[in-house]
C-alpha cells in the first residue's frame, strides 16, 4: 500500500465517521453539558429566563456565578426525594411484572417450531410500532370508573360498586408493563433462542428434573437477556412522564411529571435543570451497564 | 419434545404465551371497536356509525398536525438512515479509532434514555445556540426533526449493524481484489446486501418520530404542532371518539406499511436462500 492509498483510506475513513460523530456531539452530548451548567444558575424572568454562569467583566475578568439553589430546592423539599423514591418503586415492580410475563412468553416463542415463530414475534413487536400514546389512552376508557373492567367486573358479579382504578398508582404499573412488555420479550427471546438445546438434554439424562434443569441451566444461561431486558424496561419507566400523566392521579408523584410541571407550568428552568442532572445521577449506573452490554452485543457479532 | 417437558407444561406455557398476547392486543381492539360507536359515551353502545371520522376530516388543526408530522417523520427518517448506516459501518468496520468508547456510548445512551431529558437537553441546546449563533430562530419543523433524528439515529444503527456484522465480509473483499475502491465497494456490494435492514430501519425512524410526544412537546412551538401534541392535549381532557378514530386511521396504516414491509423482506430472504452463494463453497 502506498503513502498516497494510506492517505486516502485514512480520509476516507474521517469522511464516513464524522457526520455521526459530529451530529452526536454536537446535538446529544454538549446538551447534556448545558443541562449540567443551567441547573447551576438561577432563575430571573427574562429571555433566557436564568443567570449566565459565565460572565466578561469590565476589565476582561471572567466571572464564575455557579447557584446551588437549585439543588438545594431539590434537598430541601421532600416532595422531590419522595418523587423520586416513588418513580424507583413503580419502575422496580414494573419491570419485575415484566420479567414475570414476559420470560414465559419468550420462552414459548423461542420453543416454537419456525413455522411459527415469526409470526409470534411480529406480533410482539406489533405494538411497538403503533403509537405508544394512543396505546396509553386506550387503557384510559378501559380502566376508568365508569369503564370497560368495572363494567365486566359489576356484570359478573365480582364487585358491587365500581372500583378506583384510574388515577391510581396501579393504572401507572398497568400502562407500563403494558408499554415495556415488547422490549423485555425481544432480548430475552435473542438468548433464549441461541441456548444450546443439548445441555437441557445432558441436564436430563443425567437424572435432572425439568424445573431443576430450568433452575440450574436455562435461568442462568438466559442472564443476558433479563439484565438487558430489564434495563430497557426500567431506564425509561423511571422516567416516564405520558403514562403518570395520562393514568395517574394528581397524587401520583413521578419525576418526569415534576420535571414538566417545573419546566411548562413553573417555567423555573434551573431546577427542571437540576430535577434531571439528579435522575441522570441516578440512572448513570444502570445505563453503563446498558452500554456495556450493547458493546459486548457488538463485539460479539463483529 | 426431547427435552422432557409434559404436555401440561406445554399447555400452560402457551397459555401464558396468550395471556400475554390478549393483554397486548385488548385494548386496541377495544378502541377500534369503539370508534365506530355512535354514541359520544365510552360504555354505551349507541350503533355502528362513521360519523367521528367525518368530524375528524373536518378538523384542520389535526389535518394541519398529521401534514406536519408526515413530513417530520420523513425527513428524520431519511436523514437518520444515513447517518444512522454510517454509524453502523464505523462500529462493524473500523475496528479501532480514537474515541470508540465515547462514539459507542453515545450510540447506545439514546435507545433507553428518559425522552424528557433528552427533550430538555435539546431545547436548551436550541436557546443557547439561538443566542450564540442566531440559529435555529425559534422552535420550528426544523428543530423538531434535529431532535428526532438525534435519538431516531442509534435505532437505525443498532439494525443496521446486526445485518452489517451477519454480511459476509469475503464479497467486499473479493470486489476490493479486482481493483474496485472502497466507496465503489460500498454502493455496489455492501449497500444492495445490507438494503432490507435500511428499510427497515427507515420504518423504525418513521415511527419512532411520527409517535414522539415529549421530545417533541420542548422543541416544537406555537406555529409548528406535530400530530402527538395535538392528540395529547385533547386526551388530556378525557376519552373522545374523534380521537377513537383517528388512533384507529393510525393503527391500521401502521399495519398495512408493516404488512408491506415484512413481504419486502420475506421475499427478499427468500432470493437470497435461493441463489447459489459463492462465498461459501461446498464440499465436493
Amino acid at each position: 500500500m502506498t503513502a498516497l492509498d494510506r492517505a486516502v483510506r485514512r480520509w476516507g475513513r474521517l469522511l464516513v465517521g464524522l457526520p455521526p460523530y459530529a451530529w452526536l456531539v454536537v446535538f446529544f452530548l454538549v446538551p447534556f453539558l448545558i443541562v449540567i451548567k443551567i441547573s447551576l444558575s438561577q432563575a430571573i424572568m427574562g429571555i433566557p429566563p436564568y443567570t449566565p454562569l459565565l460572565e466578561w467583566g469590565e476589565d476582561a475578568v471572567l466571572t464564575i456565578r455557579i447557584a446551588l439553589g437549585s439543588f438545594g430546592t431539590l434537598f430541601g423539599d421532600e416532595l422531590y426525594a419522595f418523587a423520586y423514591l416513588n418513580s424507583l418503586r413503580l419502575a422496580a415492580i414494573a419491570t419485575f411484572c415484566c420479567l414475570l410475563l414476559g420470560y414465559p412468553a419468550a420462552y414459548a416463542i423461542a420453543r416454537s417450531s419456525h413455522s411459527v415463530r415469526n409470526l409470534l414475534l411480529l406480533l410482539v413487536a406489533l405494538p411497538f410500532w403503533t403509537s405508544f400514546l394512543i396505546r396509553v389512552y386506550a387503557w384510559i376508557g378501559i380502566l376508568k370508573t365508569e369503564g370497560l373492567l368495572n363494567g365486566l367486573l359489576l356484570w359478573l358479579g365480582v364487585i358491587d360498586t365500581p372500583l378506583q382504578i384510574l388515577e391510581t398508582d396501579l393504572a401507572v404499573l398497568i400502562g407500563m408493563v403494558y408499554s415495556y412488555l415488547p422490549f423485555m420479550v425481544l432480548p430475552l427471546f435473542a438468548t433464549l433462542e441461541k441456548m444450546d438445546m443439548s445441555l437441557l438434554e445432558a441436564a436430563a439424562d443425567l437424572g435432572c428434573r425439568p424445573f431443576q434443569a430450568f433452575i440450574s441451566v436455562t435461568l442462568p444461561l438466559s442472564m443476558p437477556g433479563i439484565v438487558a431486558g430489564s434495563l430497557l424496561v426500567f431506564i425509561p419507566a423511571v422516567g416516564e412522564f405520558v403514562i403518570p400523566d395520562l393514568l395517574g392521579g394528581p397524587d401520583t408523584l413521578m419525576i418526569g411529571k415534576i420535571l414538566w410541571a417545573e419546566f411548562f407550568d413553573n417555567r423555573d428552568w434551573p431546577v427542571a435543570s437540576a430535577v434531571a442532572v439528579a435522575m441522570l445521577v441516578l440512572l448513570v449506573v444502570p445505563v453503563m451497564i446498558f452500554q456495556r452490554l450493547q458493546g459486548q452485543a457488538t463485539e460479539g457479532t463483529r | 419434545m426431547s427435552t422432557g417437558w409434559g404436555r401440561n407444561r406445554a399447555l400452560a406455557l402457551y397459555g401464558l404465551l396468550s395471556l400475554a398476547y390478549a393483554f397486548l392486543y385488548v385494548p386496541i381492539v377495544v378502541m377500534i371497536i369503539y370508534s365506530f360507536n355512535a354514541s359520544r359515551l365510552v360504555t354505551v353502545w349507541g350503533g355502528f356509525s362513521f360519523k367521528w371520522y367525518g368530524e375528524l376530516l373536518q378538523d384542520e388543526k389535526v389535518l394541519d398536525a398529521a401534514w406536519l408530522s408526515l413530513q417530520v417523520a420523513f425527513a428524520n427518517a431519511t436523514i437518520a438512515t444515513i447517518l444512522g448506516t454510517l454509524a453502523a459501518v464505523v462500529l462493524v468496520r473500523f475496528r479501532r479509532f480514537r474515541g470508540r468508547t465515547l462514539f459507542t456510548g453515545m450510540i447506545a445512551a439514546p435507545l433507553v434514555m428518559p425522552e424528557i431529558i433528552t427533550g430538555l437537553a435539546m431545547l436548551l441546546l436550541f436557546v443557547a445556540m439561538e443566542q450564540a449563533i442566531g440559529w435555529p430562530q425559534g422552535r420550528s419543523m426544523t428543530t423538531i426533526v434535529i431532535a428526532h433524528v438525534t435519538f431516531s439515529l442509534s435505532f437505525v444503527t443498532v439494525v443496521v449493524q446486526s445485518r452489517l456484522a451477519q454480511m459476509d465480509a469475503s464479497l467486499e473483499e473479493a470486489a476490493m481484489d479486482l481493483g474496485a475502491r472502497p466507496a465503489k465497494v460500498f454502493l455496489v456490494i455492501t449497500l444492495p446486501i445490507i438494503a432490507p435492514a435500511l428499510l427497515a430501519g427507515w420504518l423504525l425512524a418513521f415511527t419512532l418520530s411520527i409517535d414522539d410526544v415529549v421530545i417533541s412537546a420542548f422543541v416544537s412551538g406555537p406555529g409548528a404542532s406535530p400530530l402527538p401534541i395535538v392528540i395529547f392535549s385533547k386526551v388530556r381532557l378525557g376519552v373522545s371518539p374523534e380521537i377513537n378514530a383517528l388512533a384507529t386511521i393510525v393503527v391500521a396504516l401502521v399495519g398495512v406499511a408493516m404488512a408491506i414491509a415484512g413481504r419486502v423482506m420475506l421475499s427478499r430472504d427468500r432470493d437470497e436462500r435461493h441463489r447459489p452463494t459463492v462465498t461459501s463453497p461446498q464440499p465436493v
